[in-house]
């Protein structure tokens, strides 16, 4: 186990030098930084002097070298945009994206589980068919157009006027079908409470929580359909097998033998994948951010970019490249305890 | 089938929702919620010449006289100025006028201002005309030139006197509360101590800046009513016009044309248009490019382009058509000077010059800087396809058009220009003075263009102090230029703003992009 560990611990260092070589060598077709930080008018020789002031005339090699030099010791950097230590502008946006991304979690789970199993246990029902045609439209919209027709529906609100109103039936399905919106459409809202440190949850109040509603509805409309179709899937190849052919002639409930038997054996390769989505999920979460003008990481690293913020855009991607690391470790660790036959010392698989 | 599933998600939100009464969303009344598509990068003024950050200067500062909707000057701090000599202008401070620290505004912040202005490297160059200024009396204060300059108050316009008390002396730290640290963390672009409507309750970069009405305000006779202003920066334009339409902002800037009719609308949202100053146009490369150099290539190239045609229906008139650089209002504004297409005539000269069979050229241009930015280029490259001049385009996103740019490796860019003095001549020394490497001039003609007559006439009329001559010198460049085609004019891009119902944007906003919050007046009716 802590060999495990260890071994996990340099593959995220690695993970980390690899990005930072990465991000550092693209740097200069992400644009010259000191063209944001001046205004338009500013003769040429004031900008060479913030360049040569900010180390960005210096060769690659020596630019990334004073730049390990620090990232050893824990500083990544000033941030050109923020005026404040990229480590510490990352952490700030760091718990609205956890909290996004735990959210659509939440949402993913609740929903993709029940309609996965119901779908595999009775798969002709139009039910079923009903969701499968709906996930494979869900996979292939985007989550920028998800989002703008929620914000349509929801905040702004749409009057529908399809149906005839002189009828009683046309003015109810149009009542039925119209929304008022109402629903905030930005931002995190004024209401947030401050758990510990830089910290503030939305989770607590109610006027937070609505702000978390559509953005984490978006942003769940990817991976929801995904995992619908895989718990289905794997449900039903379960199904197939002996043991649960065993159990039923065996006389076990069925009930039992769904939510018990199959299921635990069916969310072994969807707590592999999942993991991994989860970590997609951060990217996806740039997308669902800039769209709600949800403050967190997304939203900042996609300004970062438009700003060639370069020692944001590379402390961020490290941040990344870690996360993506530590996700797979606790799925590896998770799977370890579903299934005691994986040993975690061996070499993945 | 998309809409079936949003249908689905409806009925699951909707039951949520409708399961608990909503709070309402609506604050006190004077309260302002405002979605900017930028934040102020800094607090400190002089840190960085920016709109966002002049925008901010209006709110928590007052400048010594600022532009009124007609390009007229409005007294602010400064309620008087006479031209004492060739040199120099004395000014009368307002009295009885307190910083937000409480410290009394005196003559002494606006020499200490002036020196710190002369001190940033954004504003060094503007106020290099300014050569010194000298506190007479308290209320007394003479701005010296070193030659006569005919535009001091609208250099003016950008002296936000700042409280030199309370911007003096050391930090915990030991750093000088003066100093302007370009992205660094100084006293300046973190504390706020200014004479202005709003004081800075809170900030998060990027996030939101709280504002509130700083009681002992000077200005006592302005209507406005706003008590609190909560600023949120949206940068997506699809998402700051929902924040306006579901009703979460109240104020927005920069609707995008797309979104103008479906803005105008809406109920309960107005929209406001602002004729804008911004010139939008293309540069040739001269040095890349010999057939440029002809004069006539060049007039064939400004006669193929539709400026109308793309101000309507591109820009679905949220554009006027420009023959120039200076837009109405502006000093050296020569009526005389429109749009000419003409394509036949385009022809002929090109056959005149001897390019009838055209020829090739590269094209750069921004696609996130200016109002369709790269369907203009795209445009303007289906026409010149007329006169066979081939164009090969390529837009950029701006963090990487401007480095792009500087390289002058292609032989047409598109260039906008919004003048810092809001005067004709500053277009001259940026966009088509001959470029010099050692007195910045033409720091923007990218192609190398250059008619020695119009500089030195336009040199001249900066420093003729007699505006109606110079205005006329002024009038007399523009009608140069415009035939010999230094630079390809297409059109000035307007502003629109939007706000709900009930929040009086129209008296305060202006071409310049600044609201004067201070004096917005909301009047909400009581539902």
């Amino acid at each position: 186990m802590i060999a495990f560990l260890i071994k996990r611990l340099m593959h995220a260092i690695l993970v980390m030098f690899v990005i930072s070589v990465l991000a550092f060598a693209i740097q200069d077709n992400l644009g010259d930084p000191v063209q944001q930080m001046v205004g338009q008018s500013v003769p040429e020789s004031e900008r060479e002097e913030i360049r040569e002031r900010f180390g960005l005339n210096d060769p690659f090699l020596v630019q990334y070298v004073r730049f390990a030099k620090n990232a050893v010791q824990g500083d990544f950097g000033y941030s050109y945009f923020y005026r404040e230590p990229a480590l510490e502008v990352i952490a700030r946006h760091l718990p609205a994206t956890l909290e996004l991304v735990f959210a659509a979690t939440l949402i993913i789970v609740l929903f993709s589980v029940p309609i996965g199993v119901y779908s595999a246990i009775k798969p002709r029902s139009p039910i079923s068919r009903l969701f499968m045609g709906i996930s494979i439209i869900g996979i292939s919209i985007p989550v920028f157009l998800t989002a703008i027709v929620l914000i349509q529906i929801f905040a702004i609100g749409v009057t529908v006027t399809l149906f005839p109103e002189s009828t009683g039936w046309g003015a109810w399905l149009n009542d039925f079908f119209s929304t008022e919106g109402n629903m905030p459409s930005f931002g995190r809202g004024y209401d947030l409470v401050n758990v510990v440190g830089n910290w503030d949850t939305n989770l607590a109040t109610w006027n937070g929580l609505q702000h978390l509603v559509l953005p984490a509805v978006s942003l769940a409309s990817i991976m929801l359909p995904l995992f619908i179709r895989l718990i289905r899937a794997e449900m039903m190849e379960v199904l197939q097998s002996e043991y649960v052919k065993y159990a039923r002639a065996k006389g076990i409930s069925m009930r039992r033998v769904y939510f018990v038997h199959a299921l635990k054996n069916t969310m072994l390769p969807v707590i592999t994948v999942g993991g991994v989505q989860i970590g997609t999920m951060v990217a996806y979460t740039i997308l669902t951010e800039t769209v709600f003008q949800w403050p967190g990481m997304g939203l900042m690293f996609l300004d970062a970019i438009n700003r060639a913020d370069i020692p944001l855009i590379v402390t961020y991607l490290m941040i990344v490249g870690v996360i993506f690391v530590v996700t797979n470790t606790i799925v590896d660790l998770i799977y370890g305890m579903v299934n005691p036959t994986v040993k975690l010392t061996g070499k993945p698989a | 089938m998309m809409t079936l599933k949003k249908t689905l998600l409806a009925s699951v939100i909707g039951a949520v929702v409708a399961g608990t009464t909503l709070l309402p969303m609506t604050a006190s009344a004077e309260t302002l919620r405002i979605g900017y598509s930028a934040d102020p990068e800094t607090l400190d003024l002089h840190e960085q010449l920016s709109g966002g950050v002049l925008r901010f200067s209006h709110m928590a500062f007052d400048p010594l006289v600022r532009w009124t909707k007609d390009f007229e000057f409005e007294p602010r701090l400064a309620t008087e100025w006479e031209q004492v000599d060739e040199t120099t202008m004395r000014m009368t401070l307002r009295e009885g006028v307190t910083f937000h620290s409480g410290n009394e505004f005196t003559a002494k912040d606006v020499v200490w201002t002036i020196e710190r202005l002369k001190e940033s490297p954004d504003y060094r160059a503007i106020f290099e005309p300014v050569s010194s200024a000298e506190a007479v009396d308290d209320y007394t204060v003479e701005i010296v030139t070193a030659e006569p300059y005919p535009l001091l108050l609208n250099l003016a316009t950008y002296i936000f006197p700042m409280d030199s008390e309370f911007y003096s002396g050391e930090t915990d730290e030991g750093s000088d509360k003066a100093e302007i640290v370009k992205a660094g963390n100084s006293f300046a672009s973190r504390n706020v101590s200014g004479t202005g409507p709003f004081m800075v309750t809170d900030r998060r970069q990027g996030v939101r800046v709280d504002f509130e009405r700083f009681e002992d305000y000077w200005d006592t006779e302005s209507e406005g009513n706003v008590s609190n202003i909560v600023l949120t920066p949206i940068a997506e334009n699809a998402s700051r016009v929902a924040a306006l339409l579901s009703g979460g902002v109240d104020f927005i800037d920069a609707v995008p044309p797309n979104d103008l009719d479906r803005v105008r609308e809406a109920d309960g949202v107005n929209l406001v248009e602002v004729d804008g100053t911004r010139i939008i146009g293309f540069q040739m490369n001269e040095e890349r490019v010999e057939a440029f150099q002809d004069a006539r290539v060049r007039q064939a190239v400004d006669l193929a382009i539709n400026q109308e045609g793309i101000a309507d229906r591109l820009m679905r008139g949220f554009a006027n058509p420009a023959g120039q650089f200076s837009p109405e209002g502006y000093s050296g504004h020569n009526p005389d000077l429109t749009p000419r297409y003409d394509i036949e005539r385009a022809k002929e000269l090109m056959a005149e010059a001897g390019y009838e069979e055209g020829f090739s050229v590269e094209m750069i241009a921004p696609n996130n800087r200016y109002v369709n930015d790269a369907q203009i280029a795209q445009a303007v490259a289906n026409m010149l396809a007329q006169i066979n001049i081939d164009v090969d385009l390529r837009t950029m996103p701006l963090a990487q058009y401007w480095p792009e740019y500087d390289t002058r490796q292609s032989d047409m860019a598109m260039i906008g220009w919004h003048a810092d003095t809001e005067d004709t001549a500053n277009f001259f020394q940026y966009l088509s003075f001959c470029f010099d490497e050692e007195t910045g001039a033409g720091q923007y003609n990218y192609g190398g263009y250059c008619n020695e007559e119009i500089d030195a006439l336009v040199t001249e009329a900066d420093s003729e102090t007699d505006l109606e001559k110079r205005n006329e010198m002024l009038r007399e460049a523009e009608a140069m230029l415009y035939e010999d085609v230094g630079y390809i004019t297409l059109h000035w891009q307007n502003l629109a703003y939007a706000a709900a119902e009930g929040v009086e944007i129209e008296p305060v906003v202006n071409a310049l992009d600044f609201p004067y919050l201070g004096d917005l007046v909301i009047n909400r009716s009581d539902d």
